[in-house]
């Protein structure tokens, strides 16, 4: 009796242990299956690579999209990784410990704070100031880069500090023995060590930069065409899809949900890839 | 033959580092203080406790208040009883091997997917397909999906924290695996289990893209899980981005954010009480 009960506990628990990766193929499955009938019927390369978005004329080319979305994240590395991994040095290295108790938290806080907000300091704040002193419409490439790369901070700093933290102490006595200084003991062993978490602190923010939206569509500017400086109004992938899926029916709505296939493939692709990266380190210690 | 001696190195090091770590701070501080200093006049018992009027131009923002209350229990109501199953399944019941591989495997790339993502597919799926429209059920379910991953984690990691003689004492006194679960193992991890909640909580509350396309925005209170209705991240959107009326877009921030706030300070607070506790 008490075995058999033990044993449907166990079926169950393994179907429900099943939802998240059911959740994950279902999800792929229907995105897929609205999606790619377009891209087939287009070509995917003429999907991908011509540069006309019409939908009222029937004409779906995302390609200013791709570029948008590879810049406003580009920047947005450029602006949130150093300063992500800057954080989680000093954090770790030179500081007491009471220190990081205190301030992981707050950093913390700055990934719960919506993204919608963000947006607006960016529409408020940061667009004027650009539109100001550098020129352009202020709502652009620079100003989406900025704000994304103040968001993914917290997933540089907090991934980039367990990877720092979990560099065996020893390590560090061995290189300060040697008579290095703490900075060299940073940049010549521990740096070293910790190397593949910091890298997969990169490319999971990377992700989160490429998926954002509301931020995006408040910051960018919404202007599809060939961006040719950062000071350009330009609109991303997922911009598009949320700025348009409202109003959108049929093949437009499908150009959408192909857009969504896109996001999905660059997304796994990333995730994958730091899967791999973040494995491959717990493996080897 | 150095330029800068090792010393001068570090100093200089050290001064980059903080300066960088010091405007990580800044910038969550300027935030905060932005958003509470141009909101906090706004509210007041009326703006959090009538209805909205002339699509938000004037009045408060009760209906958002509740629409943002229910849709995070919803999803809840649906991830907390998976993502705790799951979590159990995989600390209790199985070994490490290919099937948990996988599982561990969908479960990161779950919590990798963009919200807009989700958003599209509660659209197609939810709204859609099963024919629910824009409703709170739709929302609950496709924010019960995006929350999974983070109660998964989040329980396991807990679970992992009960020591392991716990379970031997249980087990010889001739409890089943089942009964020390419920016993003994899910009450020492509830702290951590909450925290999951909270952090859970908090990108519900957050959360636009996944919620505009699968609950919609209607600006009225709910009567059942098949109505509409507007959260108060997607609602200060609105308002925000239609240029309706800045005054109760900053007022909605500034409820938003000490939402944020209070959750942060109590799942803080409820960490430190759990590793008290255990050290």
């Amino acid at each position: 009796m008490k075995a058999r009960a033990e044993k449907l506990a166990q079926r169950i628990l393994l179907v429900i242990a099943l939802s998240a990766i059911s959740s994950l193929i279902l999800i792929a499955l229907f995105i897929f299956k609205e999606g790619t009938p377009i891209m087939v019927k287009m070509g995917l390369r003429r999907f991908l690579f011509s540069s006309e978005w019409e939908p009222q004329a029937g004409l779906f080319g995302i390609y200013p999209m791709i570029v948008a979305s590879l810049w406003v994240t580009l920047g947005a590395m450029l602006i949130g990784a150093p300063l992500g991994i800057a954080g989680a040095i000093f954090l770790n290295e030179f500081v007491p410990k009471t220190v990081l108790r205190i301030v992981k938290p707050a950093i913390e806080l700055l990934a719960g704070i919506p993204s919608v907000v963000y947006g607006f300091i960016g529409v408020m704040v940061l667009a004027p100031l650009i539109r100001n002193h550098l020129g352009g419409p202020g709502l652009s490439i620079l100003a989406a880069a900025v704000i994304l790369g103040v968001m993914i901070l917290p997933t540089v700093i907090s991934i980039s500090t367990d990877a720092i933290g979990a560099v065996p102490n020893s390590y560090r006595e061995g290189a300060l023995a040697l008579g290095a200084t703490r900075w060299q003991a940073v940049h010549m062993v521990i740096l070293k060590a910790a190397r593949s978490g910091i890298i997969a602190s990169i490319i999971l923010a990377m992700g989160r930069a490429i998926g954002e939206t509301m931020a995006v569509i408040m910051v960018a500017g919404n202007t599809v065409k060939l961006p040719h400086s950062v000071l350009n109004s330009a609109r991303t992938l997922t911009a598009t899809i949320a700025f348009e899926m409202a109003s959108a029916t049929g093949r437009h709505r499908e150009a959408l949900f192909a857009i969504g296939v896109v996001l999905f493939v660059i997304i796994m692709l990333l995730n994958s890839f730091a899967t791999v990266i973040l494995r491959g380190r717990t493996t080897r210690a | 033959m150095r330029l800068v001696s090792p010393k001068w190195t570090q100093r200089i090091a050290v001064g980059v580092l903080g300066a960088a770590t010091l405007a990580t701070l800044l910038i969550l501080l300027f935030i905060i203080v932005f958003v509470l200093e141009k909101g906090l006049r706004t509210i007041c018992w009326n703006f959090l406790f009538t209805d909205p009027q002339d699509m938000g131009r004037a009045g408060g923002i009760f209906p958002t208040l509740i629409g943002t209350l229910l849709l995070p229990l919803l999803a809840l109501a649906v991830a907390l009883p998976l993502g705790v199953g799951t979590a159990v399944y995989l600390t209790e019941y199985t070994r490490e091997g290919r099937l948990t591989r996988i599982i561990r495997f969908g479960t990161d790339c779950l919590a990798g997917i963009p919200s807009i993502i989700f958003g599209l597919f509660g659209f197609i799926f939810f709204v859609t397909i099963l024919k629910m429209g824009w409703c709170l059920l739709a929302g609950g379910l496709t924010l019960a999906i995006m929350i999974l991953p983070t109660i998964i984690r989040t329980t396991e990691e807990a679970i992992r924290a009960v020591p392991y003689s716990y379970r031997e004492v249980s087990f010889s006194l001739g409890a089943t695996r089942w009964a020390t679960v419920v016993k003994v193992v899910l009450p020492n991890a509830l702290p951590g289990i909450v925290t999951g909640v909270m952090l859970s909580i908090g990108r519900c509350i957050g959360e636009t893209a996944a919620v505009i396309f699968t609950a919609g925005q209607a600006l009225h209170l709910p009567h059942s899980v098949f109505d509409s209705v507007r959260t108060m991240s997607v609602h200060f959107y609105i308002l925000a981005r239609e240029g309706i009326s800045a005054k109760n877009a900053y007022g909605t921030a500034a409820v938003l954010i000490i939402s944020i706030l209070l959750l942060n300070v109590t799942t803080y607070w409820l960490m430190h009480r759990f590793i008290g506790r255990r050290t």
